[in-house]
């Protein structure tokens, strides 16, 4: 036996365990600060880019940048009053909108796959190809949900460019959003809850709204509330089936602009290159401030549900 | 040797010949028992025999699973529980579960879910049907005070009893309770098993347990199911439970109980 | 691994019990030969061995209470448990039965009594035989053996009535001799309550095997003392 690990000695080369921890440390510490590099170059850019905004916007906001309407022109004169309202009214459309059909479908697709799973009928085929369909696209690019919605709703229902047309193809667009949150938050809710609620008599629709919604509600909210951000940030869409006008929507067929285009607008139609940086800074700020109210609101919600 | 059960107890719930099929695989087969009224029935075997099976035929919850079709009958006081509204069957038969499930909602909530969705709607007496059930659970003096809080705050005894709370709260006539304090500590079990003992007064309960020693304490009426080679659950003996543990009729049942197999 | 434990524990008791029981035949058979001749000093001895036997009975029912205890038996296993207890107990009442024998052969001392020391005997090897088989009956649970048994308790109550007319015969022929005879009633009294608790021990056996607790009486004309 002796004989045997002496030479197994000179064969393999000898393991130092002082050795081997230090070199095992000495990796982890290259590769935490390569990480952290990653990290630091990534928020340094972040903030470069909504701090160049932001600094050079907030000189020209003030209450009357707030409260005049634009004037129009190339000087770019005016205010973003009207551009406000106008995107107030659009979110309030589309989610209006999409809000009850992207809940409805997600609610028929998790709470009644169950009573069609594994049988081959038309329902089951049908649910299939609703996720399919929501899978694909969602990652369809914008710009083809504003060109449908101009073929569409624009075009062939005459509706022309109206916070019509822009609520409804905004609608489509954010729908696979509020569908696939809403299905989640749905699959989250535990199947004890639903046992538990048919278990003391009451039917299939006083379980799903008596349990199962208000215990995804959290969850359904951050769908909308992404939505709301989603509708925002749009241009491509609402550039094409909104149109132009600076002027108060009148009623729902009336065009209108919202910030975002309003921005693309100033930065390419006139001089008033300091004012689009004002207007993003304010939906910056905007955007910034709807992630907070989804991060406390789900913390509160979730603090509300556990008891703790 | 005190024999409290002199009186023969009417029968509750009468099983005849009751097979159940997950698609082609049998899992009960050819059931035949009578639970009796207001007796506590204490339902015992291996894993995956069928008891939990067994049970949620007697409120048709195994029809939320769509592969599972069922021959034979189960008549509840006299009526086919397959031809009544399987949501009106559940008002009648309660089920409490494995794992405490209380709602995401305050206490009161929770027990008042059931009546509001059979209709009950005045506030007062949904405070009164809360009371009574927080009573009949042995959970009104710990709770009455904090009625507003969320029921996952309670510890997880507490979880159960205002679960059966919440069942008694739609005033059902049998409770089933699928191995109710497996999930708990000792002494919440024990609670559990007074509160049962309690309870079959009014109730007719029907208990899945693995627990020997919990089916010997605190049951009258004793199922003993197996599994057989099929895999299908069967019944094997029947009776009072004290004849059962002390002096069983089956080889099989005397195997099982004295824990030499299972 | 179907509680090969609590198997172990159980089989480890039942070893005691016919350990006990063959200390207690030894002591019968020990009493009877000395009570015969007249040998005090092993009834002396005798006297004090019995308390081995009330320690091992304690010893037993110790094992026994703590495997009812921790191992929760159920149905055939705490009706053996049970009858254990019950058996060692029966044991130890036989084994003071043998002291008590030898109790009286020291307080007889010589006696010029006729002692009918022929059915002595007999009774004493009737007594031990029937409570060695009944042993051996209840280690195997062998209900034919329980059954059988007890019927041999006839020809000890016969023999214990024939002693019992002989020794009050020669009471009330020799008055004076009274203080003795009623010892030596005592004595055979003790041998026929032995086989009566050899009679309670099958009793005992059936009802490990089913569950029912049957009296066995052999004859009706037992005569108490």
């Amino acid at each position: 036996m002796i004989k045997d690990i002496s030479l197994a000695k000179k064969q393999t080369r000898v393991i130092d365990p002082a050795k081997n921890l230090h070199q095992r440390q000495f990796k982890q510490r290259i590769a935490f600060a390569l990480i952290w590099l990653a990290g630091i170059i990534a928020i340094t850019a972040l903030l470069f880019i909504v701090g160049y905004v932001v600094s050079n916007g907030f000189k020209v906001i003030n209450l009357e940048f707030l409260t005049t309407r634009p004037a129009g022109g190339v000087s770019g004169k005016g205010g973003i009053s009207t551009t406000i309202v106008t995107t107030i009214y659009l979110v309030l459309l589309t989610i209006t909108i999409a809000a009850p059909l992207g809940i409805g479908t997600a609610v028929f697709m998790v709470e009644y796959t169950t009573e069609y799973a594994g049988k081959k009928n038309l329902v089951g085929y049908l649910i299939n190809l609703i996720r399919t369909s929501v899978e694909i696209l969602a990652g369809v690019p914008s710009i083809i949900f504003g060109l449908f919605g101009f073929a569409v709703f624009v075009s062939y229902m005459k509706l022309k460019f109206s916070l019509l047309s822009a609520g409804l193809s905004g609608a489509c667009l954010v729908l696979p959003l509020i569908i696939r949150t809403t299905e989640e938050a749905l699959l989250t809710v535990p199947k004890s809850y639903r046992e538990g609620s048919l278990a003391l008599g009451t039917t299939k629709w006083q379980m799903i709204f008596g349990v199962v919604l208000p215990s995804a509600l959290p969850g359904i909210i951050t769908g909308i509330v992404l939505s709301v951000g989603r509708v925002i940030a749009e241009t491509a869409v609402f550039w094409v089936t909104l149109g132009g006008s600076y002027r108060l929507p009148k009623n729902l067929l009336s065009s209108g602009r919202t910030m975002a285009l309003h921005v693309y607008m100033l930065a390419s139609e006139t001089t008033a290159f300091d004012k689009a940086l004002g207007t993003s800074a304010i939906l910056i700020v905007i955007i910034i401030l709807l992630n907070l109210a989804i991060n406390i609101s789900s913390k509160q919600f979730s603090k509300k549900f556990s008891g703790k | 040797m005190i024999d409290n059960n002199h009186v023969i107890p009417q029968t509750k719930i009468r099983v005849e010949n009751f097979n159940l099929f997950y698609g082609k695989f049998q899992a009960l087969d050819k059931i035949t028992i009578d639970i009796p009224s207001n007796q506590i029935t204490a339902i015992i075997g291996p894993s995956g025999c069928g008891k939990s099976t067994f049970i949620r035929s007697f409120n048709r919850m195994n029809e939320l699973i769509p592969s599972v079709h069922t021959e034979g009958k189960i008549i509840l006081d006299g009526k086919d529980i397959f031809e009544i509204d399987p949501v009106e069957l559940r008002k009648q038969v309660g089920m409490v579960f494995q794992r405490p499930n209380p709602f995401p909602k305050t206490i009161f909530e929770n027990i008042a879910f059931g009546p509001r969705a059979h209709g009950i709607r005045d506030h007062r007496i949904l405070e009164e049907i809360v009371e009574k059930s927080l009573r009949q659970a042995a959970l009104w003096d710990e709770v009455k005070d904090t009625l507003n809080k969320s029921g996952l705050a309670l510890s997880g005894g507490q979880q159960q009893r205002l679960c059966i709370a919440r069942a008694l709260a739609v005033e059902p006539e049998v409770i089933l309770m699928d191995e109710p304090a497996s999930a708990l500590d000792p002494i919440a079990t024990l609670k559990i098993e007074e509160l049962i003992e309690q309870l079959k007064e009014k109730y007719t309960i029907v208990i899945v347990t693995h627990n020997m020693q919990q089916a010997a304490r605190a049951s009258d009426f004793t199922l003993f199911f197996n599994m057989a080679e099929s895999r299908a659950g069967y019944l094997v003996e029947s009776g009072k439970t004290t004849d059962i543990f002390t002096n069983p009729k089956n080889e099989l049942t005397e195997q099982y109980i004295s824990g030499r197999f299972g | 691994m179907a509680r090969e434990l609590f198997e172990r524990k159980i089989k480890q008791i039942q070893d005691e019990i016919l350990l006990l029981g063959s200390m207690v035949e030894q002591a019968t058979l020990d009493s009877v030969t000395s009570f015969k001749d007249r040998d005090i000093q092993t009834a002396k001895a005798l006297i004090e061995d019995d308390q081995n036997i009330n320690d091992k009975r304690f010893a037993i029912e110790n094992a026994i209470l703590i495997l009812l205890a921790t191992q929760q038996p159920l149905a055939h296993d705490l009706r053996l448990l049970a009858a254990m207890l019950l058996v060692a107990n029966e044991l130890e009442r036989m084994g003071d039965y043998a002291k008590g024998i030898a109790n009286n052969t020291i307080r007889l001392g010589i006696s010029d009594l006729p002692i009918p020391y022929r059915d002595i005997e007999k009774m004493g090897e009737l007594a031990v035989s029937m409570l060695h088989r009944s042993l051996s009956a209840f280690i195997n649970e062998d209900i034919s053996q329980a059954l059988a048994i007890p019927h041999e308790d006839d020809e000890v109550d016969a023999l214990f009535n024939k002693c019992y007319r002989t020794i009050v015969n020669g009471m009330i022929a020799n008055p004076a001799t009274i203080d003795d005879a009623s010892l030596l009633l005592w004595v055979v009294h003790n041998l026929e309550r032995l086989a009566d608790r050899v009679v309670n021990i099958c009793e005992r056996t059936v009802f490990i095997k089913s569950g029912e607790m049957m009296e066995m009486d052999g004859s009706e004309d037992e005569v108490e003392g």
